[in-house]
């Protein structure tokens, strides 16, 4: 990836704005999802699908493609429009999320999308099955990663620490935890319902490295993401402060959002809202 | 009478059978398959020696990962790990994995169809002493709805540890349950083993049991007891409880005409049930459950504790007696 000049920067801002509105529309034709985690995750998504992974849309099954596991499986909106975007199926297909006979299930599964990697929803279960494969990768001496997206609610989960002690134990360096620090979780604040704070201190008292950056910031993402390749002998914790449904002004920091339906005119409103920041990209965009 | 084909030990009803646990079965099962497959892996949760996994562990240090005591972890890691292109065999005790770990198990292990093989040993009361938090006598009943799982109880050490070699061959999840106490080891090499198909160890016509784990030696003896107060009973060794052998279940049942279920396991939900839930769909027959009825286990002897929770000898012809009048009145 190395250093990305402003306009390819700028060129990954306009897809992480078209993902975001991929997001909106999937959600309201659904009748039901969640916004705010993916609204909040799209330019980690968009870095991570067009920049950082090793992968092939149309080899999704490619030996030595990197392996990205979702751990917060609710939030699978912004990978299906990653990958609709990266070219793994029709765009159009995305109007399909959580209907019957859907391949774009509510909550993933790896059985009937390819390239989804992983069975995700019950919350806590990503990095222990991410941690296996990166074990996995370790004993055949490959040179693929594994990166975990996880949310910040779901470190309240047991299973989640025994990976990490796990991750920690067997130095897995090719292993990159993504944290969407968001501070928002169904029932509220974070720090409200069961604090997670010092965060980083937790990470790092588990013998893992810590990198922590801008999650809206999509130069901040593509440095950070860089930044992982060149730690060693410990597993990767990159915590990414997002501001939870980032894009949409009413949506932004309001837990209420996590997930709930559309009232009639929000779903439009958040289109227009998305189609201005666009056009104002784009105009940026040509400049450069 | 006993069947020839099933190959069983001669010395079959002397008191004095060697005896071995079912778990030694898989210590040996498991090294024999990872010869031949290099992508095999035990992973361990802080019980190397009481899941018999010294021997592999020796052998193939380098395949044996140990997780400490995360039973939950021991399950998702492993579904990470079969993604990666092994085959895990993840150990403990039936009452943590399967049990703690039920979700993982259920979520990342087998809706996400990866090809782990779930390890539970000390199941059932026999355990003993450990008293009832140690004794799995759910495990069976938390497994079978779970749509992609391959249940396999073996009857003696010789039994598990083909299954563990077959386990390792079959493509996707299973679990195999095995007991910590010894058993009489009354098949031998040559008896046939086949995941899914049934062995029935003793003809009869008058009334079936279905059994499955060591119990079936128990089945046996009540049958060989029963034979010289002239009843005729078929013993079947349902040692894969799913998929169910329905064929054998049927044939049993036609043949017969009531049946007696085995099981060292809550009656509710186990092998009973399954045979049960086939029967009444295809060839409602008069049945009788031999099991654990609704209680939990407790400390004692493990004779003791199968003698307590009415799965000895005596209870299991008390049972087919119980069947053969109840299908003579009728």
């Amino acid at each position: 990836m190395g250093h990305l000049s402003d306009k390819r920067i700028k060129e990954l801002e306009v897809l992480a704005n078209r993902l975001r509105r991929h997001v909106i529309e999937m959600v309201a034709h659904a009748g039901s999802g969640h916004q705010g985690g993916p609204l909040g995750m799209a330019d980690v998504f968009a870095v991570l699908y067009f920049e950082a992974l090793k992968h092939d849309p149309k080899e999704p099954e490619w030996e030595d493609r990197d392996r990205l596991i979702l751990s917060n499986g609710h939030t699978c909106p912004i990978r299906y429009a990653a990958m609709a975007e990266a070219g793994y199926f029709p765009v159009e297909e995305l109007k399909t999320l959580r209907r019957l006979g859907t391949r774009l299930q509510g909550h993933p599964e790896r059985t009937k999308l390819p390239g989804a990697e992983t069975t995700s929803g019950p919350l806590g279960a990503g990095l222990a099955q991410a941690a296996g494969l990166a074990y996995a990768a370790k004993m055949d001496k490959k040179k693929w990663r594994v990166f975990c997206q996880t949310s910040d609610g779901e470190h309240e989960a047991g299973l989640h620490w025994e990976a990490m002690l796990f991750a920690g134990k067997n130095r897995l360096d090719n292993l990159v935890c993504i944290v969407d620090r968001n501070n928002i979780q169904i029932d509220g604040r974070t720090e409200d319902i069961m604090p997670l704070e010092p965060f980083r201190e937790k990470y790092e008292a588990f013998n893992w490295h810590v990198l922590e950056c801008d999650g809206n910031n999509v130069s901040a993402v593509v440095d950070a993401l860089e930044a992982t390749k060149s730690l060693f002998d410990k597993p990767i914790c990159l915590v990414t402060h997002n501001v939870p449904g980032k894009g949409v002004s009413y949506m932004e920091n309001n837990h209420l959002w996590h997930s709930q339906p559309f009232k009639p005119g929000e779903a439009e409103a958040a289109v227009k809202e998305l189609d201005e920041t666009r056009a104002r990209l784009e105009t940026e965009l040509a400049k450069l | 009478m006993i069947r020839k084909e099933a190959r069983l030990v001669e010395n079959l009803l002397d008191p004095k059978i060697p005896q071995k646990p079912t778990r030694d079965g898989y210590g040996l099962g498991v090294v024999d398959a990872a010869e031949k497959d290099p992508n095999i892996v035990v992973v361990c949760a802080d019980l190397t020696e009481s899941t018999r996994n010294l021997d592999f562990k020796k052998r193939f240090p380098d395949r044996f990962i140990q997780v400490g005591v995360h039973e939950q972890f021991l399950a998702a890691g492993a579904a990470g790990l079969a993604m990666g292109g092994k085959i895990p065999f993840i150990t403990s005790y039936a009452m943590f994995c399967p049990g703690r770990a039920w979700e993982q198990v259920r979520t990342n292990i087998c809706l996400n169809e990866t090809n782990v093989k779930i390890v539970g040993s000390h199941a059932g009361v026999s355990v003993g002493p450990d008293g009832a938090t140690h004794q799995a006598i759910e495990d069976i009943a938390i497994m079978r709805p779970i749509p992609n799982i391959t249940i396999v109880a073996p009857c003696d050490a010789v039994e598990a540890r083909k299954a563990v070699v077959a386990a390792a061959r079959w493509e996707g999840p299973v679990y195999l349950r095995f007991a910590r106490e010894k058993t009489p080891v009354f098949t031998t090499d040559d008896s046939p083993f086949e995941i899914g198909k049934a062995a029935t160890f003793r003809s009869g016509k008058d009334v079936a049991i279905v059994a499955c784990g060591s119990l079936v030696h128990n089945a046996l003896l009540a049958a060989e007891e029963l034979a010289e107060e002239g009843l005729d009973v078929m013993v079947v060794n349902m040692h894969t409880v799913k998929p169910l052998d329905e064929k054998a279940v049927l044939h049993a049942a036609e043949a017969c005409g009531a049946i007696v279920t085995v099981e060292e396991h809550q009656i509710t939900g186990g092998l009973g049930g399954a045979v049960a839930e086939c029967l009444a769909k295809t060839h409602p027959t008069i049945q009788e459950f031999v099991g654990v009825p609704n209680a939990f286990g407790e400390s004692g002897a493990p004779t003791e504790l199968i003698r307590h929770f009415g799965m000895d000898v005596p209870a299991i012809k008390k049972a087919v007696k119980k069947a053969h009048k109840r299908k003579t009145k009728a």
